[in-house]
């Protein structure tokens, strides 16, 4: 054959022969490739023939299974479905306890499935008595036993459902029977630490409040100056509460961790757990507890701070900025995953602190955030707006350099005043923030255009439920669409508009066109005296004790046109005509 | 008597401008001229129109020219005047010297673009010729009437100064004691300090005048006095805590805001009123064109209080706390509340809800103050920091600084100095010019009190800054802080009880209703658009058509294969797409927005409209202007570019 006997020999062939070598394509023999070569070799006829079955039956038994499926749910007996609901939960809790057995650490997963689920039980409304049903049997109720039963079954079930379990501690206290005792030597400690003075172990918060405290009390004093009253009262309303609930919060998860590190609980019960007791203690829901998580973060940054001007950790000065950046990126998550994940984050945190550990596990930190900022590129916009507003409260300005420095600070503890305001400003800002763009977020929903629904009522027997939305035509964009942090009420001004012009005078076809005649005021007010006279001279000027006469063209100042003149020429004769007339009547008559 | 009845015909005023027309035209003859003209003729009286028309044609010349001669004995016109003055024959005088400036002196562009209203960036769609002229006429009007404005800038003789440092001299270095000196008897008198450390702090406040001053101290001692010739008026303790104190629309009248409720006194001490639904009043502003007392309360209220009729106007819940930090916008009488969460809300009577909301501080807001253009909002907060806020449409900050312990007190003078009152100490900063906003580098006076300050104002009309503190009350000299000129007709120092009275009338005649207050004062000289869609709209499904719509183009039948079926399409395509094509222009989104303006406050030619720093603008209204730094700025790069390349034989004729 031809190509048996073909050498390359131009450079080109040569290349295209390694090409041909490397991808395994046949140079010499022509019929089959390697790859095929070795395909073939791979199965025979019947192996491939017995697959290729093999992979129907499975097909079919699928589609045996979806078929029954489908049946078994458009099944309309009620109790069928409770039967298979209940025989289901037996399995299930039987495989639980097969696998607690076998395999400890997957029974804990499991476990925490199903924790999960009768937490989104609780959350829902079932078992309410606001079903149907319910509604139904609580009428009965009054006549019928059997139906009171029922009901209060319902509720038992209703109760046992909603009820904040205390499980986490309780369990963790159940596994190690040693530590019992010493954790509650511990926890009681806490406990009264807290009922002692509600501001918590941080000497920060104890400065404060004594400070306020004697503030209070120098307003007696007349000599003292009245202005920080204001802010006082801001300060002890506003901030003062929060910052108790985050030491309670944070004494909480600090006992938490001490618990997890005894009993050796595997770190994912933890966020769990520690969302469970925090349902226990302060009865707030989950959206809450975003906002105290966030809280505790900046008294971290805070206590960082402190840290960083005192100059004992310089490293932590470095961890900041990343803190920093990551703030307004929290504030974009979805809210369930980013609670979770955050306190677990900054349990983390708190723990290396408490461990004051330096430099790698804060760069480990760091690359645990690193992978946060991934997922938020596709919200770059979004977040440079936020960024923005940031950036608007909190460049550095610089300061003012005054001869004169205010001496009323002398008067008071300066230190103390000092601390007071940096616990302010560490609280102060991105509550803040959020607020204002949560706040600004409703606004523009508010002032929206809604969509509405239409379901008509005619529809094809068994076709589907048609339902139809009408898409609100999109307003004209906000005027605070690029400004961060300024909200413009874009509501009518109805009271003022009830004295603008609303109908357009002859002339004018639009009305910025009529606008601008009347853009200049004529009122004495803004002219000169002359400018005003000239303004609002009449058109007509009448003298009173003068007939008018009708005006004619002469009058005006026009001569006579040829052709008005024709006219006169023609009426005139007439009018003498008509006097001649008159005057040979009268002389007639004379 | 003549004089009076010519009232100034502006068909007249038009000089003729061509000799066609003039001979064509003639003076308009008026009803009662013709008792005259007879009269001066000699001829008969009686209903002589027509005759003497008829008898008098062959000699018309003679008629005019007994006409022209009437209108110049007795008519005497206005505009007539400067056209003579042109020619230098008829103005030779006695002396024969000739007028080395002849015609009306030249008005400075600037001051007239002061007075300008019409805002000509925005292009106007197509109009008919009769629109146009109507235009015309408006547009022709305002500058006549800017004109004779800016000729009466004249009248205002008093200029403000400022306090210059020799070379290098910080001004902030020189203390009042300096000042006193060095000014004349009657300045230095202006400076004293009222020693009254009993009563607590105090608050003040200037009436609209500048004349009279009240302050109300923080234990019940409330009193007026005429500060320039210092005779006390009053002098009452109202034995109960006096948050704020105002002065209303006039001087007789003072309303304190007390512990409980708000009280209303007259200059003799006399309570008048007791406004029990306004309590626990902790501000107080007056809006003096409105007539209103606007008071923010503790439980979170901002009431509207009309004092002309003594009404409750508006009651409006600002929820969010207690209310302690306001202050008025001059401009346009919108008021301003800061609030502990960092913002400041901007209310209307007129609106239950805040026209808008500016978030300013990380913590809370501690003072706000605007300046009498309305274009600048100074605020401090929680966080030590003093920001000056662009209220034109923008809300963005223009400068920031952080104060050692942060400003408690901000108020603007006339001029737009700004003062800040930090504990015992009170800086004053300044600006370029007037309506440039107060740079913070450098503060321009500085000065120290006896206690720490709870009060500020400026004294209208005058260089003097009041202070409230807890030590009593200074009036310190601020050069360059008031406005030199005062409106003798609106706000004279100098006027007697009579005046007084008689302004008041006019003032009260003159009331705005509390329902005009808008962002944009001038509001009412625009049309209600929404309004003006919907009647057109229902007009339209009433009649069934669109009046007004412009029949669908038909184009005219043609011969010679012409008028082909493709051509004809052409056609029509062709007049769509250029219809559609003036629309997109006058019409298109954003297009008024985007349309090429300078309102900057350069002095730059309004004819020319060609000046370096034109900012898009965001809006139909006076939105964005540039600041003059930012334009100075852009001037000098481009100065610096211009010289900075490679220089051309052409530079020379480029400046």
């Amino acid at each position: 054959m031809f190509c048996c006997f073909f050498k390359a020999r131009t450079p080109l062939e040569q290349e295209i022969f390694n090409l041909l070598h490397k991808n395994k394509q046949p140079v010499a023999d022509p019929l089959l490739t390697p790859v095929e070569k070795a395909s073939l070799q791979a199965m025979s006829l019947e192996e491939a023939k017995m697959r290729r079955a093999e992979l129907q039956r499975a097909r079919a038994l699928q589609s045996y299974y979806e078929a029954k499926a489908r049946r078994e749910k458009k099944i309309k007996s009620k109790k069928y479905h409770k039967v298979v609901k209940k025989g289901k939960a037996k399995k299930a809790l039987k495989e639980f306890e097969q696998l607690r057995k076998v395999n400890p650490a997957a029974a804990l997963e499991e476990l925490e499935k199903i924790e999960k689920a009768r937490m989104m039980e609780r959350m829902s409304l079932k078992h309410q008595n606001s079903g149907k049903w319910a509604k139904s049997k609580a009428i009965m109720a009054k006549y019928d036993l059997e139906a009171r039963q029922a009901m209060q079954e319902q509720l038992a079930k209703n109760k046992e459902l909603t009820q904040k379990l205390q499980v986490a501690s309780e369990s963790e206290e159940e596994e190690g029977g040693t530590e019992e005792k010493v954790e509650e030597l511990l926890v009681p400690d806490v406990v009264n630490e807290v009922q002692m003075n509600a501001d918590g172990p941080n000497p920060w918060m104890l400065r404060s409040c004594t400070s306020d405290t004697k503030e209070a009390a120098t307003q007696e004093d007349p000599e003292q100056l009245p202005e920080p009253e204001a802010h006082e009262v801001s300060e002890s309303e506003g901030e003062d509460r929060p910052v108790a609930e985050e030491e309670i919060l944070l004494r909480e998860f600090e006992e938490r961790r001490s618990l997890r590190k005894r009993s050796e609980l595997s770190q994912d019960a933890e966020p769990a757990g520690s969302q469970e007791t925090k349902d226990s203690s302060s009865q707030e829901v989950l959206s809450e507890l975003r906002v105290l998580s966030q809280k505790l973060k900046e008294n971290d940054q805070s206590r960082k701070q402190k840290a960083s001007s005192e100059g004992t950790i310089p490293q932590v000065q470095r961890e900041e900025p990343a803190t920093e950046e990551e703030e307004p990126l929290l504030l974009q998550r979805p809210e369930r995953v980013q609670t979770l994940e955050e306190l677990e984050e900054l349990g983390k945190e708190e723990c290396f602190q408490n461990k004051e550990l330096s430099r790698p596990v804060l760069e480990g930190q760091q690359s645990e955030r690193t992978p946060n900022n991934r997922p938020d590129a596709p919200k770059k916009k979004k977040k440079e707006q936020m960024i923005d507003l940031q950036n608007l409260l909190t460049t550095q300005s610089p300061s003012v350099k005054s001869l004169a420095v205010p001496t009323i600070e002398e008067l008071e503890d300066e230190e103390e005043r000092n601390q007071r305001q940096m616990i302010k400003e560490a609280f102060a800002g991105d509550d803040v923030i959020r607020d204002f763009l949560k706040e600004k977020r409703e606004a523009v929903e508010a002032s929206k255009p809604k969509d509405r629904t239409w379901t008509p009522w005619l529809r094809v027997v068994g076709g589907p439920k048609a339902q139809f939305l009408i898409k609100a035509p999109e307003g004209p964009p906000r005027k605070d669409k690029n400004l961060p942090n300024v909200i413009i009420n874009e509501k009518r001004n109805i009271h003022t508009a009830a004295h603008q012009v609303r109908v357009l005078p002859y002339p004018f076809t639009h009305h910025w066109q009529f606008e601008r005649t009347i853009q200049t005021p004529i009122g004495s007010t803004w002219n000169t005296q002359r400018a005003f006279q000239k303004l609002t001279t009449p058109k007509v000027v009448t003298k009173p004790g003068h007939i008018i006469n009708p005006i004619k063209a002469e009058d005006v100042g026009y001569r006579s046109s040829s052709r008005s003149d024709l006219s006169v020429i023609q009426r005139n004769p007439k009018r003498i005509t008509t006097r001649h007339k008159k005057q040979l009547k009268k002389s007639s008559v004379d | 008597m003549g004089e009076m009845e010519t009232a100034p015909k502006p068909g007249r005023d038009v000089p003729p401008k061509k000799d066609k027309l003039q001979t064509k035209r003639k003076k308009p003859r008026r009803y009662w001229e013709e008792e005259t003209v007879p009269t001066t003729d000699g001829a008969s009286p009686g209903p002589p129109c027509n005759k003497k028309n008829r008898e008098l044609r062959p000699q018309r010349p003679k008629n005019a020219h007994i006409l022209k001669k009437s209108r110049i004995s007795k008519k005497p016109q206005v505009p007539k005047k400067p056209r003579e003055w042109k020619n230098p024959e008829s103005q030779r005088s006695l002396s024969g010297a000739q007028d080395p400036f002849p015609g009306p002196a030249p008005v400075p562009v600037e001051v007239v673009q002061k007075f300008c209203r019409i805002d000509k960036s925005r292009k106007l769609p197509r109009s008919k010729a009769k629109t146009r002229s109507r235009l015309e006429v408006a547009e022709a009007e305002e500058e006549e009437t800017s004109i004779k404005a800016a000729r009466s800038e004249l009248l205002l003789a008093e200029e403000p100064g400022f306090l210059e440092g020799e070379d290098g001299e910080d001004t902030a270095k020189i203390c009042q004691a300096d000042i006193v000196e060095a000014v004349d008897i009657a300045s230095a008198a202006k400076h004293f300090d009222l020693n009254l450390r009993q009563f607590g702090p105090y608050r003040l406040n200037y009436s609209r005048t500048g004349r009279h001053l009240a302050f109300g101290g923080r234990r019940g001692h409330v009193a007026a006095l005429d500060w320039v010739t210092k005779k006390l008026m009053c002098e009452i303790n109202v034995m109960e805590a006096v948050r704020d104190i105002r002065f209303l629309h006039s001087e007789a009248l003072l309303a304190v805001a007390q512990n409980r409720w708000l009280h209303i006194y007259d200059n003799q001490g006399i309570e008048l009123h007791c406004i029990r639904r306004c309590d626990r009043v902790t501000r107080l502003e007056f809006l003096p064109f409105h007539f209103l007392l606007a008071t923010a309360s503790e439980t979170g209220f901002l009431t509207y209080l009309d004092v002309s009729v003594g009404k409750i106007v508006a009651a409006l819940n600002v929820r969010a706390g207690r209310l302690d930090v306001m202050s008025q916008n001059p401009y346009n009488a919108v008021i301003h509340l800061g609030h502990s969460n960092g913002t400041v809300s901007l209310w209307s009577p007129a609106m239950k809800e805040p026209l808008a909301k500016i978030l300013c501080h990380r913590g809370g807001v501690r003072a706000v103050a605007v300046d009498s253009t309305g274009t600048y909002m100074a605020t401090s907060g929680l966080d030590h920091q003093l920001k000056i806020f662009d209220l034109r449409g923008t809300y963005q900050p223009l400068s920031t600084r952080t104060l050692p312990h942060g400003a408690g007190h901000l108020a603007f003078s006339q001029r737009g100095l700004l003062v800040a009152g930090m504990g015992d100490v009170v800086n004053i900063w300044a600006g370029q010019g007037k309506a440039s906003p107060p740079s913070l580098e450098q503060p321009y006076l500085t000065h120290r009190l006896s206690g720490p300050v709870h009060g500020l104002q400026f004294c209208p009309f005058e260089d003097v800054l009041g202070v409230g503190h807890s030590g009593g009350v200074t009036s310190m000299l601020v050069p360059g802080a008031g406005e030199p000129n005062f409106d003798g007709l609106e706000s004279n120092p100098y006027r007697s009880r009579k005046q007084r009275q008689e302004w008041e009338v006019k003032a009260l005649l003159e009331k705005v209703p509390a329902e005009l207050i808008c962002l944009d004062p001038r509001a009412l000289a625009e049309v209600d658009v929404i309004s003006l869609e919907q009647g057109k709209k229902e007009r339209i499904e009433r009649l069934g058509y669109d009046p007004e719509a412009k029949a669908p183009f038909q184009p005219k039948p043609k011969q010679k294969g012409r008028s082909s079926t493709a051509s004809l399409v052409k056609r029509k395509r062709k007049v769509m797409d250029e219809e559609h094509r003036v629309d997109e222009y006058w019409d298109g989104p954003g297009l008024p927005q985007a349309a090429p303006s300078c309102l900057c406050l350069c002095p730059c030619q309004p004819a020319t409209s060609h000046c370096p720093c034109v900012l898009p603008l965001s809006g139909p209204q006076d939105k964005v202007r540039q600041s003059l730094q930012q334009q100075q700025q852009q001037q000098k790069e481009a100065k610096a570019k211009s010289t900075g390349a490679r220089p051309s034989a052409l530079d020379r004729f480029v400046r």
